[in-house]
């Protein structure tokens, strides 16, 4: 039995009318191979883990923890992290809190567009399981059925501290090698769109925003 | 005459790595500085280099076209191709680069090559915000440069020479043959200039991170962008370098470059820290105002005073 490759390598985009369709680009993400020399990767890695640059994006109220980190009192820049403004440029993106169902359909769409390696922080109890918001009928209980999780702080709001101490554990994750969340998504790319679907009614953006 | 040219870009490359890795710490040193300022400890010395290495170990890229391809390189190539005519050292055969008889005119317009193929390169990202800020980019860079070809104008007329090497040499022997002290209006309207070159504060709409995310470079990502950053520090240090050369006496050894550059950088980072930024408008009306008018006065200066 041979692969139907056309439908294997593009995706549908049956979110958008056919004029959109032409303007987005329908080409299914690949899983990428860390480099072959194991000290050359862990080099990478290590240049990885001490240059992360978060999203600025604030998804709900833990957010206002990630502020501090920048002040004099925390300063995180001493660790290699600094802000970015754009998806384009970042390499961290953290879920600042409960993640309504509106604002989940931007979380996807940010992180499509930054470049792998990517790592995600999930900051307070929400994004785990709900949090106070369990029974809301606009928020999403366990946010990695939509998104891989590297890291979870849990707290209801967890300290800056805390969220620090998960920079530095994130940081030694990367450097051991065992964050590859954005490999992990594209190997379950289907389950994970079908997950978002499922939520997102209004689905009217291309299955990957390149 | 191959052996000669190989030799001589050999040199260059010398000169390129220098000028490189000192952009680079000078830019952690400016960072640690006003980190201090604020109480904090600020990043490593070793950061920039590592965030170059990472954004060119990023796994996955993509790309808008052709210009997205060609603008960062055009942008490499304008912050390098400005380096190669300056003579960094004087006096030294190795840093002389590929300095010429009128070298100053051409590092004038290479200055500007490399911010007009990034607003191509930006321009094809298609991003709202690449453009708002090249139109802001481009408008202000209009505008600081015409007190800064005021202030060149003047040198030149004073020194009659449009070679750097020549300039520098007339500044010879002692700190009261600087530009600074034997024509202090001209060099006050180019450091006017300098600093809208540098994009402090209050000159850095351009950049507002706060409004459009980073301006020109928004799309740009892993290897594009460690192509921006090194280019940065590349050109950043260039710029520090004619100036010191055109109005500061140069420097015969690379301790008196490092310490005269660093010097003339903390102006700009001084002002920086202290004064919060122009609106676009607010910054042209600023340059067309009085660092012209201190151009024009320095010429009618090098012709009323100096040159008669």
């Amino acid at each position: 039995m041979t692969k139907d490759l056309s439908t294997e390598t593009t995706l549908e985009n049956a979110g958008l009318s056919v004029e959109d369709q032409q303007l987005f680009s329908n080409a299914r993400p690949r899983a990428y191979e860390p480099y072959p020399i194991k000290a050359v990767e862990d080099f990478a890695n290590w240049a990885r883990a001490n240059s992360l640059w978060i999203l600025a994006f604030g998804t709900g109220c833990c957010s206002i923890e990630l502020r501090p980190l920048m002040t004099a009192r925390f300063d995180a820049s001493r660790f290699g992290v600094a802000g970015r403004p754009t998806p384009r440029q970042s390499s961290v993106f953290i879920i600042g809190g409960y993640v309504s169902v509106k604002t989940l359909k931007r979380i996807v769409r940010s992180y499509e567009q930054m470049q792998g390696p990517k790592f995600i922080i999930a900051l307070g109890s929400c994004p785990a399981n709900g949090g106070m918001y369990f029974d809301s009928y606009n928020t999403i209980n366990q946010f990695d059925l939509y998104l891989p999780v590297d890291l979870y702080v849990t707290g209801c709001m967890p300290r800056p501290e805390a969220l620090l101490g998960a920079i530095l554990e994130l940081q030694d994750d990367i450097k051991a090698g065992n964050c590859d969340g954005a490999n992990r998504y594209i190997e379950h790319f289907d389950e994970y769109k079908a997950n978002q679907k499922k939520v997102i009614k209004d689905w009217n953006m291309p299955d990957y925003n390149w | 005459m191959i052996a000669e040219w190989l030799g001589r870009i050999g040199n260059f490359s010398l000169t390129l790595l220098i000028v490189t890795v000192y952009g680079l710490l000078v830019g952690a040193f400016i960072e640690r500085t006003i980190a201090k300022v604020q109480g904090r400890i600020g990043i490593p010395y070793r950061q920039p280099f590592i965030n170059i290495l990472k954004t060119l170990v990023k796994r996955t890229a993509v790309s808008h076209g052709i210009m997205f391809y060609l603008g960062p390189v055009f942008r490499v190539a304008g912050g390098i191709g400005t380096l190669a005519f300056i003579p960094v050292i004087y006096g030294s055969d190795t840093f002389a680069n590929f300095s010429y008889a009128g070298d100053l005119f051409l590092v004038i317009y290479f200055m500007f090559f490399g911010q007009l193929g990034m607003a191509l390169g930006a321009g094809e990202s298609g991003h709202p915000y690449s453009a708002i800020g090249i139109a802001r980019g481009l408008s202000q860079m209009t505008a600081y440069e015409v007190p800064f070809a005021l202030a060149v104008i003047a040198i030149v007329i004073q020194y009659d020479t449009l070679s750097i090497t020549e300039i520098v040499a007339a500044q010879q022997g002692g700190w009261q043959n600087w530009t600074l002290f034997t024509n202090w209006v001209a060099t006050l309207a180019a450091m006017l200039a300098f600093l809208g070159m540098t994009g402090y504060s209050p000159f850095d709409i351009f950049l507002a991170p706060q409004e459009i995310p980073i301006g020109p470079p928004t799309e740009f990502h892993s290897a594009f962008l460690s192509m921006l950053q090194t280019n940065r520090a590349v050109f950043g240090a260039t710029k520090l370098i004619l100036f010191m050369n055109l109005f500061f006496g140069g420097a015969t050894g690379w301790v008196e470059l490092m310490i005269k550059t660093l010097a003339i950088y903390m102006i700009a980072v001084v002002v920086g820290v202290a004064f919060p930024r122009f609106r676009v408008d607010q910054s042209i009306r600023f340059f067309f105002k009085y660092p012209t008018l201190i151009g024009i006065a320095s010429i009618v200066y090098v012709q009323m005073v100096i040159a008669p």
